[in-house]
């Protein structure tokens, strides 16, 4: 091929296509870098962190997700300084936020033997769960922030604008125009947000309720709701 | 509740529906003059009237500190409670007032007349502590007795150039000129105005030290004919008060550098941001705009040149990030400031995503001086990797603090004479260098030069020119720990090292600060700061540890030796 550019992964000499990034270059000779906000179906905004690897002659780590490769570019992917980061922000979200139902971030923990203890006496983000639509539930106190719902939601895909941000720095927290509930707001339940949500914040209404230990039949019974606001209209 | 009378808000956000979305921040600012707050029927007005969806209307108002979509006194007292002022009793000042009003710090009286806040760096350290009061849209500076509604501006040093017509008021553009180094320019091919920058040295006086000609250069080069040219007027680095200094006293001067900036890139609009705790910079910018182009110095064929540029001003709204160049656009752009990744680099994807020369107040205001004496004559004075002249925010524990205007390449030792020594005969203990992004320098660091070149290999930031002096009976974990609060306070929340990072680090300096020092808390610092500083998306995160690591080095006793003690 001809504008084919030449690198180093790891010391391992490397040729790419222009415009793949050093994300897909390492996974392209299966070197794996880890990823949390990343998804295929959403613009790459390189929020985690957790994909930095150390570029020769840049002052500072760089995002695999969306840094291009470029000629003669040298790259780590497990230098010192990319495994104190990676080993520090998992650290530092398992001090903040629930964990428990994001299996792939627990594994990454474990690979980089990060502590779930490293922090102690940390103020964590705990919400009650919100439960406002027949739907999905919102348990923010599993959510790591990873704007994937606000980004399905808006220009990504759905054009929806319902979700946008409350807060600012560590207080920040998904939310709707002024907390409404969902039904309040501009959300069409198209579920978009809850297929992208990678830690079990956003979680189908009936999952959650099974979890709750409520039986099949229960749930269903939750839903003749429908059926009598219809017959209200017709009267 | 009562029903809302939106008729007033139509009125006074008239002028903004043209602007669409970013008009969004003049709009919520115009909606506040009138309703002290910002309710959900405004907003959706605000909403509908600008076409922003509802909910990013929402994520903008709870971005910036100073929107608030709850109910807020009529009156807001805001007590400045960072470094400078925290050695001027801040905290005391603050107590007294709450006291006095029967409130805690962020409340309001229950009939909506009065709100204490504690607030971020006003920009008014030279004279800490310093307080705020604004009162619709009317504003007074200080407590009690010495109120003024325009700070005094204290002026020093061993030149006046930048600052030679400050100290004495504002100054009228009858007094400062017809843009004599516009006249020249435009007589001038914008190709050799850049190479005129570019052999004058000028880089940014705003921290980062770029190259201001060359960045000129790209976004010259860069293809469009829609270009823009920003002056960052958002100086919210705590110990920066210089740029405040420069509009309010003598606001053509900005200006003029502006347009040279906007004549040499091919642009023809122009932004100024400014931040909201300066509202007493607005009108005077308004006036002096206005005397520009009743003087055709601004608008429509300027002087007969064909050159036409236009300048607008803008309000931030409590949030330092927005100093941050690419924060800064998303601000104008009516969103929320948060940083873009780069690259793109403004100069090709700017504002609007369009190529955009930003620079700081500081340095549009060297502009005028290079084209009307020459880059040869500017590099007289300094030194030859740091030419020309450069002010110096000097505050804290001096006998005289005020703004310094210096050569490049005098001593530490020498600005700290010119400006009386450390205070009271005491001896020195440290010096906060760049300000809260800065490191830390001690008496050691006296005869190092202030250049970029000799800071830089002393291991100090220049950055914004903050000096900020510490006595010897200065507390510096009290310090550090307000350093902590100042970054969890203001980072925007958009990549993690940062976003949790900045709240560790305040926990870990509060239990320093106050001897409850976990086992284990010094590696836990430092590689809390070292991630922020290697992994962070923008340059908050990146030097929000700075100060705290540089102090690690200085004082490792005063970091967690408590505990193990005991």
């Amino acid at each position: 091929m001809k504008d084919e550019i030449k690198l180093t992964v790891d010391g391992q000499e490397v040729t790419a296509e222009p415009g793949k990034t050093l994300l897909e270059v390492a996974r392209a000779i299966g070197k794996e870098i880890p990823t949390i906000c990343f998804h295929e179906a959403t613009t790459a905004n390189a929020l985690c962190r957790i994909c930095v690897v150390e570029v020769e002659g840049m002052r500072v780590l760089q995002p695999a997700c969306i840094v291009e490769a470029a000629q003669n570019m040298k790259i780590q992917t497990r230098s010192e300084k990319v495994v104190r980061a990676r080993k520090t922000i998992l650290e530092m979200l398992a001090s903040t936020m629930d964990l428990s139902e994001a299996p792939e971030i627990l594994r990454m923990m474990d690979e980089h033997g990060a502590s779930h203890e490293r922090f102690p006496d940390a103020e964590r983000r705990e919400v009650p769960v919100k439960d406002d639509n027949p739907m999905y539930i919102r348990d923010y106190s599993k959510c790591l922030l990873c704007w994937r719902c606000v980004q399905v939601c808006a220009d990504d895909v759905q054009y929806t604008y319902a979700l946008s941000f409350d807060g600012r720095g560590y207080e920040t927290q998904i939310g709707t125009f002024f907390e409404k509930s969902i039904p309040e707001t501009t959300c069409v339940l198209c579920g978009q947000c809850v297929g992208v949500c990678p830690t079990g914040a956003l979680k189908p209404k009936r999952e959650y309720l099974l979890e709750q230990g409520m039986s099949p039949q229960e749930i269903s019974v939750l839903n003749t709701g429908r059926k009598k606001r219809t017959a209200d209209k017709r009267r | 509740m009562s029903e809302i009378d939106l008729a007033p808000l139509r009125t006074a956000i008239e002028a903004y529906i043209p602007l669409g979305r970013s008009g969004l921040l003049p709009a919520l600012h115009a909606a506040q003059n009138v309703y002290g707050w910002i309710s959900e029927p405004v907003a959706t007005e605000i909403s509908r009237s600008l076409g922003v969806p509802l909910v990013d209307v929402h994520g903008v108002i709870e971005f910036y500190s100073l929107f608030y979509n709850q109910p807020v006194g009529k009156q807001i007292i805001r007590v400045c409670t960072d470094q400078a002022c925290a050695l001027k009793d801040a905290d005391g000042v603050l107590r007294q007032f709450c006291s006095h009003h029967g409130l805690e710090p962020g409340q309001t009286t229950r009939n909506l007349a009065l709100t204490i806040e504690a607030s971020p760096c006003l920009g008014l350290c030279e004279q800490a502590p310093a307080v705020l009061t604004t009162d619709g849209g009317q504003w007074t500076i200080g407590t009690g007795s010495s109120e003024s509604n325009r700070p005094s501006s204290m002026v020093y040093g061993l030149i006046r150039s930048l600052t030679a017509n400050c100290g004495n008021g504002i100054t009228s553009l009858a007094s400062y000129g017809n843009y004599p180094a516009l006249a020249k320019a435009l007589g001038m091919t914008p190709e050799e105005i850049v190479d005129e920058i570019k052999a004058s040295g000028l880089v940014g006086r705003g921290g980062a030290a770029f190259p201001t000609g060359v960045k000129w250069e790209g976004a010259a080069k860069a293809p469009g004919t829609e270009k823009y040219v920003i002056c960052n007027a958002d100086e919210s680095e705590p110990g920066t008060f210089k740029d405040r200094i420069l509009l309010i006293d003598d606001p053509h001067r900005t200006i003029e550098g502006m347009l040279i900036a906007g004549y040499a890139i091919g642009a023809s609009r122009g932004y100024i941001y400014i931040r909201a705790e300066y509202p007493y910079i607005l009108p005077v910018l308004e006036h002096a705009l206005n005397e520009a182009r009743e003087t055709n110095l601004l608008g429509e064929n300027i002087l007969g040149s064909g050159f036409s540029f236009g300048i607008e001003l803008r309000l931030g709204a409590g949030a330092y990030i927005c100093g941050e160049e690419t924060a800064l656009f998303e601000s104008v752009e009516g969103k929320r400031g948060f940083p873009r990744v780069k690259p793109p680099f403004p100069t090709t994807h700017g504002l609007f995503g369009k190529p955009t020369v930003i620079n700081n107040v500081e340095t549009l205001c060297n502009v005028p001086l290079i084209i009307s004496q020459g880059a040869a004559e500017y590099r007289r004075i300094g030194t030859e990797k740091s030419p020309g002249p450069k002010l110096f925010c000097v505050s804290g524990d001096v006998a005289t603090p005020g703004l310094y205007e210096v050569p490049f390449g005098v001593t530490l030792r020498e600005l700290l004479e010119m400006a009386g020594g450390v205070v009271d005969g005491k001896q020195l203990q440290a010096v906060l260098f760049g300000g809260a992004a800065g490191a830390f320098a001690t008496s050691k660091h006296l005869d190092v030069k202030m250049t970029f070149e000799d800071l830089r290999a002393a291991g100090l930031p220049l950055g914004s020119g903050v000096v900020m002096v510490f006595d010897e009976t200065r507390d510096m974990r009290d310090i550090l720990k307000r350093l902590g609060h100042f970054f969890a306070h203001e980072s925007c929340g958009k990549c993690y090292p940062c976003q949790i990072g900045t709240q560790r680090q305040k926990e870990i300096l509060d239990r320093i600060s106050a001897g409850r020092v976990l086992e284990g808390d010094l590696i836990r610092l430092q590689d809390v700061g070292w991630t922020m500083t290697d992994a962070s998306l923008c340059g908050l995160g990146q030097t929000a540890a700075s100060a705290v690591l540089s102090a690690m080095k200085l004082w490792p006793e005063i970091f967690g030796r408590i505990k193990a003690e005991g």
